[in-house]
């Protein structure tokens, strides 16, 4: 891959949440404009990376460098403005469900521009547009199926234009047809807006099928960093064993005990 | 010795809970929405669900309670020939304790526990976390406006409470035992102070809101995302605000009526 600009550094991040480590000396690069996917086993603190990321999490020690600017070392009024220019699409979906689908999507314009009404709305009739949903407009949240809430979170997610947008697993749970279209919306609006993204997902073959760069993570530490064709050809028994989904191998399937209990058991 | 470091851990931990609501309640009042329409808005929506929602069971509620304190009253007063004398419990009873305590446990369980519930089901859907990824403080969004709705409203229910119940003793004692019409009114007049069972009546009021309104909202925003963590935190909110409410009753009542 040439070498891009780096948006976000992660630089020696020791990561630690119930006593458990999470990430032990994590370092790595999200290049700019490129759709990154980060991957790995279940449990291995994907979704925690973005947080961090986010700076919803702080951790132990380390820093992470998002354009530039130490996340973590900002005031809460600083922070929120690094994070307009960030962009979530949660796992869930996180739609506000007291509000209409047209309602979630203008309000963070609401919130942080002095836009008109009438140009808010021809915003949101876009980005529901480019989603697929224009027709969607008036629905609830509640009215929505999995795949449409998750489009709607999209659409809510780059309403801002951001520069950043993270995916939280946005493969999860979603039909065939549903995760197709999620594949090439999200190649779609990294092209056309030059945003760096971010996905995180075990879903190996849609994951690799767009992502321009990829990062590893297992046992708390990055296994392999590299372009997709690159991770596909490692020779790695940690990467072989997760992209072949084999059951054996030097991922454990069992979650480790500690001595105390492995001693009540004997 | 185990024990005694035991107590000082719970003790510990009790001091930090307290400190950590504290610093919420603080940070969710002094955090208004930015945007004056917006903040109108948000606190009209929870006026409406807090209190205007809250308004049956309290008026159903005062209405019984004053129908069975003035058959009660009646029953007592009538050996020593003072039935007139109902109207003057009724007020007394219902304005100085009745109303601002059945009204606050009341509301702990109608409006405290539906608040715990949505706050915490908003943070179980993330909708907490979107408010703080879009550089919305959800404090401010979220947490702020409850709270303020909270505290407005209950106090107003318990005078409401207070009327209903008046009227509620009025039909059993006046239409059904037959205690003159004006006896009942004029006892009340005489005996009823605008300054020390209104007034106070309405001071405990506000300061149950206050504990019941931050118990909840704060259950709410601490508790564990999961089912059952919401479920656990919807009853917290019940029991620690009813204890509250019984417990900061007692401390009021004796500074407000005690003749120490």
């Amino acid at each position: 891959m040439a070498v891009t600009e780096a948006y976000i550094k992660v630089q020696n991040v020791r990561f630690s949440r119930g006593g458990r480590m999470i990430y032990d000396d994590v370092s790595l690069t999200i290049p700019k404009g490129k759709i990154t996917a980060v991957m790995g086993p279940s449990g291995t603190g994907k979704t925690t990376l973005l947080r961090l990321i986010a700076a919803q999490l702080t951790p132990d020690s380390g820093t992470i460098l998002v354009d530039g600017q130490n996340v973590h070392a900002l005031s809460r009024s600083a922070l929120y403005k690094v994070r307009k220019k960030m962009g979530m699409l949660f796992q869930s979906g996180a739609l506000f469900s007291d509000m209409s689908v047209a309602e979630n999507i203008a309000f963070p314009m609401e919130e942080h521009t002095k836009l008109t009404r009438d140009e808010i709305a021809t915003i949101v009739s876009s980005k529901l547009h480019s989603v697929g949903l224009r027709g969607a407009a008036s629905l609830m949240p509640s009215e929505l199926s999995g795949g449409m809430a998750r489009r709607v979170a999209l659409a809510r997610a780059i309403a801002l234009d951001p520069e950043l947008v993270m995916y939280d697993e946005p493969f999860t749970g979603q039909d065939p047809i549903s995760k197709g279209v999620l594949v090439k919306l999200i190649r779609q609006l990294n092209d056309d807006a030059n945003i760096t993204s971010v996905l995180v997902s075990h879903d190996v073959e849609e994951s690799l099928s767009i992502a321009d760069h990829v990062c590893i993570l297992s046992g708390g530490t990055v296994i392999a960093e590299g372009s997709a064709a690159e991770i596909q050809a490692s020779s790695d028994p940690q990467v072989v064993q997760f992209l072949k989904g084999e059951p054996d191998g030097p991922v454990p399937f069992h979650y480790p005990e500690d001595k105390h209990s492995e001693e009540a058991v004997i | 010795m185990k024990s005694i470091s035991l107590l000082g851990a719970a003790l510990l931990d009790w001091f930090e809970a307290v400190g950590r609501a504290g610093i919420f309640l603080a940070q969710s009042i002094f955090r208004v929405p930015v945007r004056f329409n917006e903040a109108v808005r948000l606190l009209v929506q929870q006026l409406y669900s807090v209190g205007v929602l809250s308004l049956v069971i309290v008026v159903v509620s005062g209405a019984f309670i004053g129908m069975v304190l003035a058959l009660q009253g009646y029953s007592i007063l009538a050996k020593f020939g003072s039935e007139e004398a109902v109207g003057q419990l009724l007020a007394l009873s219902l304005l100085r304790e009745l109303a601002p305590v059945v009204t606050a446990l009341l509301f702990a369980g109608r409006a405290g526990s539906s608040l715990t519930a949505e706050i915490g089901l908003m943070k179980a859907t993330e909708q907490l976390s979107s408010f703080e990824m879009m550089g919305v403080d959800p404090l401010r969004r979220v947490i702020a406006p409850r709270f303020i709705a909270g505290v407005i409203c209950l106090p107003l229910l318990s005078l409401i409470f207070s009327a209903t119940g008046i009227m509620g003793g009025y039909v059993v004692s006046v239409n059904w035992l037959g205690v003159h019409d004006g006896a009942f009114w004029s006892q009340m007049q005489q005996s009823v102070y605008f300054d020390t069972d209104i007034i106070n009546g309405f001071i405990k009021a506000l300061c149950f809101s206050v504990a019941v309104t931050w118990i909840a909202v704060y259950q709410g925003y601490e508790c564990v995302p999961t089912s059952e963590g919401i479920g656990k935190a919807t009853t917290r909110t019940v029991v620690l605000g009813s204890l509250a409410i019984l417990a900061l009753d007692f401390v009021l009542t004796a500074a407000m009526f005690g003749d120490f």
